[in-house]
């Protein structure tokens, strides 16, 4: 974008005589699209630079092609457990950990969402005052900067081991994800109505039950049950460190060698997040 | 050039849309489509590019029956017909030319496309449109980057880029503003003339339609009511077409129009735009 106010008159003859140039040149049948980077040394050496990184990243690299060999023997072992899962010997902690885990992902995926709709509120520029804004968006951004797990040992650490921290966990992640997601759709909002609901003299809160809420809410429940999906299978992670759920239960089958019960709650994870996927998928239509 | 032979179209919710619709338009001859809204002339100009499939009824263009072809043969059919559209469909982040050159994409290879290779005869083309509206010297600008008439133009000519020999035009104008509608009605006309391609314009602006067309063809609940010269529009077929209304102002307002514009014609085109 040339910024024609800011720009000499020197530059503007340039700029005019560039552009007769390329409409001549196009009379004649030649005619390339202008490139996205207009200066050609930034150009090349951007070429270069990414030419010269991809041949150090080829040298830096050290693969033993052998221990590849060895270690795909032993993953298929890994595999083959998955056919001879054992739901039964451990039957009654698979189930006690299946449904702390559903627990824990509910309770954190409805108290993660009601604190993140009015960040989400908050951190959408076309809505929002400048302070709320920045305010909003640092949440936002603390909330992703940290992965579950690092906020799971934190929380082990506040709450003990056990459900509670995990609910938090789970609670806290969600408010970064989804409060950037529904702001980013407020955003991405159709101005028009927002306009036409202000202007019936609507207070703030009835123009965003109005004219915003309308708009966002399909996305807003699909991202929900999205949500849901991940807290659950977040939920196996954060139990191998001491926040509950079935991850607790998978973790000891784990140190226990006992592959085979592992195998019957990793196919018990896939069932159930599939399942949900059906039903998030049934939902959206529905909401639509 | 176009012969539409009792094409009916029953959308699946049961609305019928268009029924028994016949009309042939020769090359050279701009016919425009009045009608409330809801009298199904969008449908029709989609029946006739197969962006909407008709019920039943058939489609000829240039002695070719077009209302059942698939895949390449109905690409080459849309490529023999251009289409202008109410909100211009530019594609906004691509540049004027790009927008310009993407009519031809239907006589152009993926890669050639991709890459942006295009035949040096299409971009004398392009280039050569877009002097015809105007704009030469906005090829490098994006296309969100323009006013409303000027996107307008740009999509004529992406329209003429694929050397049509039908040129279907919804609402050319109604988001434009009245001298903006009259210089893109009279480069419609203009360019259509030059080239002579049949036209059909679907329009509700009566008094513009009689200002600038041969030919009007009334449709009302999806049936023809009125296919004649613009001058018999009289107050009974206005009435017949839309309903019961004071005819004498639209009436009035299009005989005036005909009489300033007389003087301004040419000059309109490259001059002051906004």
């Amino acid at each position: 974008m040339s910024n024609a106010a800011s720009r000499r008159p020197a530059d503007l003859q340039a700029d005019a005589a560039r552009l007769a140039a390329r409409v001549a040149a196009a009379r004649s049948g030649q005619w390339r699209p202008l490139p996205r980077i207009s200066s050609k040394a930034l150009r090349w050496s951007l070429n270069a630079a990414v030419l010269v990184y991809l041949v150090l990243v080829y040298y830096s690299v050290d693969i033993n092609w052998a221990r590849v060999a060895q270690g795909l023997d032993r993953a298929l072992n890994f595999i083959g457990s998955f056919f001879t899962p054992d739901f039964v010997s451990r039957g009654g902690e698979i189930v006690v950990g299946l449904r702390e885990s559903l627990t824990m992902s509910v309770v954190a995926t409805v108290l993660g969402i009601a604190l993140a709709i009015p960040v989400g509120l908050g951190g959408a520029r076309n809505i929002a005052p400048r302070p709320v804004y920045f305010l909003c968006r640092g949440i936002i951004a603390l909330s992703r900067t940290f992965q579950e797990l690092i906020i799971a040992i934190l929380f082990v650490a506040m709450f003990g081991f056990g459900p509670l921290a995990g609910v938090f966990t789970l609670a806290f992640a969600t408010i970064g994800f989804m409060a950037k997601l529904l702001a980013e759709d407020i955003e991405d909002a159709q101005r028009e109505p927002m306009e036409a609901i202000r202007a019936t003299g609507a207070s703030w809160w009835q123009w965003i039950v109005w004219s915003v809420q309308p708009q966002v809410m399909p996305r807003l429940i699909g991202l929900s049950l999205y949500r849901l999906d991940i807290n659950f299978r977040e939920s196996a992670v954060i139990g191998i460190v001491g926040a509950g759920g079935i991850g607790a239960t998978l973790n000891t089958s784990i140190n226990r060698y006992d592959y085979d019960t592992s195998a019957a709650v990793l196919l018990l994870i896939i069932g159930i997040v599939l399942l949900s996927e059906y039903f998030s998928g049934y939902v959206r239509r529905w909401t639509a | 050039m176009l012969t539409i032979n009792a094409l009916t179209k029953r959308y699946d919710t049961g609305d019928l849309a268009l029924d028994h619709v016949t009309l042939s338009v020769p090359a050279g001859q701009v016919l425009a489509l009045i009608g409330p809204s809801g009298a199904g002339k969008s449908t029709l100009i989609r029946c006739v590019n197969r962006l909407v499939e008709p019920t039943s009824g058939s489609i000829v263009l240039d002695g070719a029956d077009i209302t059942r072809v698939r895949g390449k043969a109905l690409r080459e059919a849309r490529r023999q017909i251009g289409m202008i559209f109410q909100s211009y469909a530019l594609v906004e982040r691509l540049s004027v030319m790009e927008n310009v050159l993407s009519g031809r994409l239907g006589s152009v290879g993926f890669w050639r496309s991709w890459f942006r290779r295009f035949p040096e005869a299409d971009v004398r083309q392009a280039i050569t449109l877009l002097e015809r509206v105007g704009l030469e010297t906005m090829l490098d600008k994006r296309g969100d980057a323009l006013s409303g008439g000027q996107k307008q133009r740009v999509g004529i000519a992406r329209a003429l880029m694929q050397n049509p020999k039908l040129l279907l035009v919804d609402e050319p104008t109604a988001s434009l503003d009245p001298k903006t509608s009259r210089q893109i009605m009279r480069l419609i006309c203009e360019l259509c003339a030059e080239q002579h391609l049949a036209t059909i314009i679907n329009i509700h602006d009566v008094a513009l339609a009689q200002q600038f067309v041969h030919r009007v063809v009334g449709l009302r609940a999806g049936a023809v009511v009125y296919d004649g010269p613009p001058e018999g529009l009289t107050p009974e077929i206005l009435t017949t077409i839309y309903g019961e209304e004071d005819w004498n102002a639209t009436r009035r307002e299009a005989e005036e129009g005909a009489d300033a514009d007389a003087g301004k014609v040419e000059n309109a085109l490259l001059g002051g735009h906004p």
